[in-house]
């Protein structure tokens, strides 16, 4: 289905990373928000405040993120095309909830503009150490879907790939950016709104009397129905059967917890995208994503120049993680050169698809600014040594 | 002459309630004597002296003995996380404005973990009937003392007695904004249905405390008898005060309750509030969104 005009702002537009986020959101037809200011963050509650009157839905500030995560996984059920967005502090207060969003399945998209921490931290400079807080940070085995933009006009396409996303396997979808790419104003163009293709929510449309919340298509992804049509449905964040009811045993647990994880991992080829360059006759490839893709170009143009053949893969879907494929060019490669802002995370990925193939050289970086180029230059020419 | 034949039926007569109630979850998990039943089916009884559109109606519990009634009611039921009943119950009222959203949880749950949540849904008149059940203490996870407990009162975290001031309900929720708040014990089913009903009818962010007997945990540690002892209790310590003034309606331990309507007032709505400044501001070009007169 074709994007609903009403929210697309088709043009050329200068804008930051939080601003397009908002104005993919918009355009993927998001008509609820609930939010917690939060720096780097806050630029995409209040463009949705300003924006959405006009639109047509409901920006509510709530009194914490606890709140605000509640309050989406509420609209959702509602009907909604609902979001929030917060940065590391009160991304870990969403935690709990997050969990409830992957138990009962519900379609919503959260964004992290990362800071440094951990605790408070750094609120007003950039970092990259919520990428293993994303995929494990709620308790429980589940799975969840993350992207990672990096310039403000993939913080807008990502926004509403990641609702299509939520929509298609009704999970909860998270655009992971940084405090340097959500204030970084570039140059974003918004299509007209009929070449913004969006995945409508699965709706069931069997007969009423015969719907089960939670009897999933051949696909693993149960039809959703919403509140107020007569289904009078019951789900709950407790272990559960086919209808929704709590079921407390082993049994139950395994059906109903490996379908949440199965329903991601099976569709994880066709979920991932990567972005590669010269990766087929690389003897060493850099692995990052999101700001740090960026600055990792000019070091990657160095070793070049001085001989050294270096692929590019960076991650646009950081979870699930491209396991086959990195598996498969550590067959072919002397090393990974994974920078992030971080002290090693999705390293730790790279490492495991690896599996001994090939080595891994870190390029971590503790936050409040972007790598220098040299220190990645240099784990390059370490790798191919 | 023929004596009259009485039809047999299959099944015997439909319990009144089954319509509304998931009876292929019944038995439900509450002790023998807990009040829950009994606020539930005050709620089940006032949404049928309404005839309510049920397709509208949805309830949302948090976690709890009270935060399962949510898995009992059927209509629209979800049984979020502890605490989060109300912000998640803002969001399905506020994402579909044609919804009637009924919180129905535990003293634990809306007010403890949950009371920055309630507090602020009352400031912000969300359109939401708060249904507390108030049992004195955590019953699901064996008797804890929490903020409802009565000065001197015994929980398993309060082995000596409680010597935490507690809330006094009402008056947080007046004080916080809510327009509508009642006070009555699980004796009092008939007053309770009605005061149900009242709320259910008015738009904005009612709350009902329903004291609740808990036998098993509550009683039992502080030596009050039986179920049936408390229902006497009740009988012979409520004292009905309408519109009493919510900071004399403090309860202390084994003392008088004081019941009735307290607040009963008119304010706009969140939506009412949004879709009015909003308008104002922003004219014609503003796209109006739920609320009393849409």
């Amino acid at each position: 289905m074709k994007a609903d005009p009403k929210g697309v702002l088709t043009g050329a537009h200068y804008l930051d990373g939080d601003h397009a986020i908002t104005e993919g959101a918009l355009a993927a037809g998001c008509r609820f928000f609930a939010g917690y200011p939060i720096t780097p963050s806050t630029e995409t509650a209040e463009r949705f405040a300003e924006r959405i009157p006009t639109i047509g839905g409901v920006f509510i500030q709530m009194e914490d993120e606890l709140g605000s995560i509640a309050a989406v996984l509420g609209a959702a059920w509602a009907g909604r095309k609902a979001m929030t967005v917060t940065s590391g502090p009160g991304f870990s207060l969403m935690m709990e909830n997050f969990g409830l969003g992957a138990m009962m399945e519900v379609p919503c998209v959260i964004a992290n503009v990362q800071r440094g921490g951990p605790s408070t931290g750094l609120p007003t400079l950039t970092g990259q150490a919520d990428m293993m807080q994303v995929r494990w940070g709620s308790h429980g085995d589940y799975e969840i879907i993350a992207l990672s933009p990096n310039s403000p006009q993939e913080c807008f396409e990502l926004t509403i790939k990641a609702f299509n996303l939520s929509e298609q396997y009704r999970v909860p979808t998270f655009v992971m950016t940084d405090e340097c790419v959500g204030h970084m104003t570039e140059k974003v163009v918004i299509p007209p709104a009929d070449e913004i293709e969006l995945t409508p929510r699965r709706w069931y449309d069997g007969p009423k009397d015969e719907y089960l919340p939670y009897l999933p298509d051949d696909d693993m992804v149960p039809p959703i129905i919403k509140a107020g049509d007569g289904y009078r449905i019951h789900t709950t964040g407790l272990t559960h059967d086919e209808r929704g009811y709590p079921v407390i045993n082993a049994e139950c647990q395994e059906k109903c917890v490996r379908r949440l994880l199965e329903k991601i991992q099976k569709h994880a080829d066709k979920i991932i995208e990567i972005e590669e360059e010269a990766t087929n006759n690389a003897e060493v490839i850099v692995m990052s994503y999101g700001i740090t893709s960026r600055v990792a170009l000019k070091a990657v143009e160095e070793a070049r120049k001085a001989g050294i053949r270096v692929g590019i893969l960076r991650l646009i879907t950081v979870w699930p993680f491209p396991e086959k494929r990195v598996n498969a060019l550590s067959k072919k490669i002397k090393a990974w050169v994974v920078p992030e802002i971080n002290y090693g995370q999705m390293v730790l990925e790279v490492e495991r698809c690896a599996a001994g193939q090939a080595k891994t050289i870190h390029v971590p970086h503790g936050g409040g600014w972007v790598h220098d180029p040299a220190d990645i230059l240099k784990a390059i020419k370490e790798a191919v040594r | 002459m023929k004596a009259v034949e009485t039809p047999v039926k299959k099944k015997e007569i439909d319990h009144p309630m089954e319509p509304l109630l998931r009876m292929d979850r019944i038995p439900h998990i509450w002790c023998p004597t807990c009040g829950i039943g009994t606020a539930v089916t005050a709620f089940v009884a006032a949404m049928e002296q309404l005839e309510m559109n049920l397709d509208k109606v949805c309830v949302v519990s948090g976690i709890g003995c009270t935060g399962r009634v949510a898995g009992y009611i059927k209509l629209d039921s979800f049984h979020t996380t502890h605490g989060r009943a109300i912000p998640f119950a803002t969001g399905l009222a506020l994402g579909n404005p044609e919804l009637k959203v009924v919180v129905f949880s535990g003293d634990g749950d809306l007010i403890a973990i949950g009371g920055n949540h309630f507090i602020h849904a009352a400031r912000r008149n969300v359109d939401l009937k708060v249904f507390c059940v108030n049992n004195f203490n955590y019953a699901m996870t064996g008797g804890q003392v929490g903020p409802t407990t009565p000065l001197t009162a015994k929980g398993t975290t309060a082995p000596y007695g409680a010597f935490e001031h507690p809330f006094n309900l009402p008056y947080l929720a007046e004080s916080c904004g809510a327009t509508y708040v009642a006070r009555w014990t699980a004796l009092h089913i008939r007053r309770l249905t009605n005061s149900m009903a009242e709320a259910l009818q008015k738009p904005g962010f009612s709350f009902i405390e329903i004291i609740a007997p808990c036998s098993t945990l509550y009683a039992r540690r502080n030596r009050l008898g039986t179920g049936l002892d408390l229902m006497k209790f009740y009988h012979d310590n409520s004292v009905i005060k309408h519109g009493a003034d919510t900071k004399d309606v403090d309860i202390e331990f084994q003392k008088d309750i004081v019941v009735g309507t307290f607040v009963n007032e008119e304010r706009p709505t969140f939506l009412d509030a949004m879709n009015e400044r909003l308008g104002h501001v922003l004219g014609d070009k503003y796209v109006k969104y739920g609320g009393q007169d849409a």
